[in-house]
């Protein structure tokens, strides 16, 4: 064996000690619990509930099981919808299944989700592993998920049989956590998402100065690439105040094969207080820079290969402002219960669009109306139990 | 050539120590109930340390056990210690009178001295020591079945 | 200088052998098990409330063109 150095014995040595650590050593597996929420999102004419059910249960000390339901009940008058089409009424429904099973230190996760609602099917599948090493300091986690999609579209309340399209996205991701101090921990995480097939909505379009037009624009279907390539790499530091509060920052930098970059940085603070309540506020910030493709207005029909208009591409600026509070009691008629919580949060986010105008606005001018912005109340109450 | 196997050895010193065996040493912590515990005490009895917390899960899976342990052997010359880690001993003084009451005693090592004393790396930590004061068997964590090491263990030394 | 270079390399045989033999630890953890109580406190969790945080999630990356880096394990109690 070709020793090549102090520095180079070092370089190989953990990893053959990860190899060799013996499964009597374990980590631990996430806790039994059961939670029952529901969420509202109330903003840009757009009002969205539903419930969602998590039911988590270990088996042996082994393995934990993970089942979620989750369903959006949509009615949407949003500025897309008005200005383009009619208002609707829709209904999502998700469920998902993970499992994770823990041998010696690292934890080895499955899952599946399937999320339908009358015009698309997606099924994703996922697998995972992650690695507690150098005395339980550093975690280590790979992820790999894949999903299939199926887009469909409903005309006049119905499903049009001549329109099928497919898509698949693919998602690779890297984790590290790390135990910085006694009160600090941090990690950082890359992924990388892959999306090929039919990626643009069958509803929506771009609009296009047209003089022959009355208002002076006309509308023409939008034209998406057939691949998108993203990478987002980010870091999280959680911070334990003395006085037993919790701080946390988390930066990500995102940017895509479709010219976006975008920044979110958000700060949250978790203040316990008076033996069974724990106070929570976030501040989050969210900016990008609008895809190559993206114009609120073409300067003519067909005027490049690729035409959007679709707000979630354009470039502008999220701020969300949340606050959340939960109680802790037990119910004594229910012994097998440890532990009961109580939540409610509120959010409140504002969007300011940069360059998606507001189209209802009559102008003399097309490509003169005041830019587009929204403001959303996001409301959740959930009851979480832990037995 | 000498010289560096005198380096080596100086080197390989920490490697024997980090494993098992040799005389386990005293310590004197406070505890439960005001008075003090120290292992001397205990001298001519086998002695089982249990370094534990409040946060930690498994620790909490395991204090019944030991408590049904402790309550089997004690009649044969065993004894159980429970070696709190927390900075404040108020923690595990209300989760013991709520959860899980104990009648060995339990100490609290507040500063961590007897935790670096013992070379504690993991979390539950278990320590039998023999009746003569040597450390026999080092148990690092806590998975259902565990038990069944320490009772294999205590039964063959509650024999000598 | 060739005795010299035989007895480095002799004495780095050796100096690595030990380091082998005396575990797989070169740096001390400096964090101990036992001194994670901060830690393991619940309020410390990456994710307290994981139904909710992945409603958030999908708020988010509904409207928003960014998607991904969201995710992650470890932390906590660091036991067994």
């Amino acid at each position: 064996m070709q020793l090549t150095g102090i520095s180079g014995l070092r370089a190989w040595l953990p990893a053959l000690c990860g190899l060799l650590a013996a499964p009597t050593i374990a980590g631990v597996l996430p806790e039994d619990r059961a939670d029952l929420l529901y969420h509202r999102y109330d903003g840009g004419g757009v009002v969205i509930d539903g419930p969602s059910v998590l039911v988590r249960k270990g088996f042996a000390d082994k393995v934990s099981v993970s089942a979620n339901y989750y369903v959006d009940m949509v009615s949407s008058a949003s500025i897309d919808v008005v200005t383009t089409a009619s208002p609707y009424e829709e209904e999502r429904t998700q469920y998902s299944l993970t499992a994770d099973y823990l041998r010696g230190k690292s934890t080895y996760s499955i899952g599946y989700i399937n999320s339908s609602e009358s015009d698309f099917e997606a099924a994703t599948w996922y697998a995972g592993v992650s690695q507690d090493m150098f005395g339980d300091l550093t975690t280590i986690s790979f992820s790999f998920k894949k999903g299939d999609n199926d887009i469909y579209r409903n005309i006049g309340g119905a499903k049009d049989p001549t329109f099928t399209r497919a898509s698949e996205v693919r998602s690779y991701a890297v984790g590290l956590t790390q135990v910085l101090t006694r009160s600090m921990i941090g990690q950082a995480n890359f992924e990388v998402i892959t999306d090929e097939g039919f990626l643009n909505s069958p509803y929506r379009s771009v609009r296009y100065v047209d003089p022959g037009s009355p208002n002076g624009y006309s509308y023409q279907p939008e034209v998406y690439p057939a691949t998108r390539t993203s990478n987002a790499a980010s870091l999280r530091l959680s911070y334990y105040l003395p006085w037993r509060a919790a701080l946390e920052g988390w930066y990500r930098f995102y940017t895509d094969s479709w010219g976006i970059d975008a920044h979110t940085a958000e700060v949250s603070y978790t203040h316990p207080m008076w033996q069974r309540w724990i106070f929570s506020g976030s501040v989050r910030y969210y900016t990008q820079e609008k895809a190559d493709f993206y114009a609120d207005l073409f300067p003519r029909r067909d005027y490049a290969n690729f035409l959007a208009r679709d707000k979630e591409l354009s470039t502008f600026t999220a701020v969300t402002l949340g606050v959340g509070a939960s109680y802790d009691f037990s119910i004594a008629r229910l012994p097998w219960i440890d532990k009961a919580q109580a939540n409610v949060r509120y959010d409140f986010m504002t969007i300011d669009y940069d360059d998606f105008l507001d189209v209802r606005e009559t102008v003399l001018v097309p490509g003169t109306e005041s830019p587009y912005s929204l403001d959303a109340n996001i409301f959740q109450v959930f009851l979480s139990i832990w037995f | 050539m000498m010289r560096s196997l005198l380096l080596a050895l100086l080197l390989a010193v920490p490697a024997a120590a980090s494993n098992s065996a040799g005389p386990a040493p005293d310590f004197a912590l406070p505890a439960l109930g005001g008075d003090q515990v120290t292992l001397s005490q205990y001298k001519g009895q086998v002695v089982m340390i249990n370094f534990w917390a409040t946060w930690c899960g498994p620790c909490r899976q395991e204090m019944p056990l030991l408590e049904g342990i402790y309550k089997k052997y004690k009649p044969m010359g065993f004894t159980m210690i429970g070696v709190n880690v927390e900075p404040d001993p108020k923690a595990a003084e209300e989760w013991l009178a709520r959860h899980s009451p104990v009648s060995f005693p339990v100490a609290f090592d507040t500063d961590s001295k007897v935790s670096k004393m013992y070379k504690v790396n993991g979390m539950p930590n278990s320590v039998i020591i023999d009746r003569k004061g040597n450390v026999r068997l080092l148990h690092r964590g806590y998975k259902p079945g565990d038990e069944n090491t320490y009772l294999d263990q205590i039964r063959a030394l509650v024999r000598e | 200088m060739n005795a010299s270079r035989r007895y480095a390399r002799r004495l780095l045989a050796v100096v690595a052998a030990v380091a082998a033999l005396s575990g797989c630890a070169p740096i001390e953890p400096w964090v101990k098990p036992y001194e994670r109580e901060n830690l393991a406190d619940p309020i410390m969790a990456f994710d307290r409330h994981p139904v909710s945080s992945s409603y958030l999630d999908h708020v988010y990356e509904a409207r928003e063109g960014a998607r991904g880096g969201t995710g992650g394990a470890g932390g906590g109690c660091g036991c067994n």
